[in-house]
């Protein structure tokens, strides 16, 4: 059995996360061995998953942890002067 | 969502932060300040609103800890207050993006990618360039909310599937059927952009 390009566009998500039955990875990964255009786009994607998960993307602003600590501890200073956190 | 590498007994952690031990919060804390910025930002798309949400969000964890069931894990509880203060603080803003009445967002649909034939892997170095790490926010910001949240918690906190479902209050399945679309939406958006930038060649001006 053979399928089509969208066919495997609509598991490309799911083949990234190795979570295709047995039978639709078989025909997929079949379809993958004989697509570039197919290879590309999961090849894209999957590039793509590894560049957004990067630390680099979303960095804290400079200081963001010194005001955010600055921050708690003042609220933890005033609940330790009155009773206990959440009480 | 990150942690760090040396186990960390996290409900260890809050049972003595509760019996008093109140600065071992910061401890607590600490591997998640990217993960809960990066959600804020993605909904306030604002550097200082984002800063501001995300410490009220550790503030009001702090709070509420004793109201924390530890059958679920800590991080997974502070990503849900975070996202409840992004989105009460986007109420009203009407800035997000949203999706067509007439789309299904459980349904799988017939979704068209960019097509490439010749995809060269972007090297993670190209992340030095603040240009690549701007894209790929904006893309990312430009998902509709309820494709955004589902990408951000897969795949840039790493929380598990059944984790993220949780956090949302939508089944496994639902859950599966938004963060592929929101993956092939953001193949479509970046992969031509990010392929312009790793041209095969460079090509020199001569005046």
């Amino acid at each position: 059995m053979v399928i089509e390009c969208k066919h495997v566009w609509a598991h490309i998500s799911g083949y990234l996360d190795g979570t295709l039955d047995p039978a639709v990875l078989a025909l997929v990964q079949n379809h993958l061995d004989h697509c570039e255009i197919c290879s590309a786009i999961l090849d894209s994607t999957r590039n793509i998953l590894i560049l957004t998960a990067d630390n680099r993307v979303f960095e804290l602003p400079l200081g963001f942890s010194e005001r955010l600590h600055a921050r708690l501890e003042g609220e933890i200073q005033s609940l330790a002067s009155s009773q206990g956190p959440g009480t | 969502m990150e942690a760090s590498s040396a186990p960390r007994d996290e409900a260890r952690m809050i049972a003595s932060i509760l019996a008093g031990q109140t600065q071992l919060f910061h401890e607590l804390v600490r591997p998640y300040e990217r993960s809960v910025f990066a959600m804020a930002m993605s909904f306030l798309h604002n550097e200082a609103d984002a800063e501001d949400a995300a410490q009220e969000a550790f503030l009001k964890a702090f709070r509420n800890l004793s109201a924390f069931r530890a059958e679920a894990k800590f991080s997974t509880w502070l990503i849900s207050i975070t996202l409840n203060e992004a989105r009460s603080r986007l109420r009203g803003k009407k800035t997000a993006p949203t999706i067509s009445i007439d789309e299904d967002p459980e349904e799988p649909g017939q979704f068209t990618p960019a097509m490439l034939r010749d995809w060269r892997e972007i090297p993670s170095e190209a992340l030095e360039r603040q240009e690549v790490r701007h894209l790929l926010q904006e893309a990312i910001a430009a998902l509709p909310d309820i494709y955004r949240t589902v990408f951000l918690l897969r795949d840039v906190d790493d929380l598990s599937t059944n984790e993220a479902a949780q956090v949302l209050n939508i089944s496994v399945a639902s859950l599966k059927v938004r963060l592929h679309r929101a993956r092939m939406m953001l193949q479509k958006s970046l992969a031509p952009t990010l392929k312009q930038l790793n041209p095969k060649r460079r090509w020199f001006q001569w005046s």
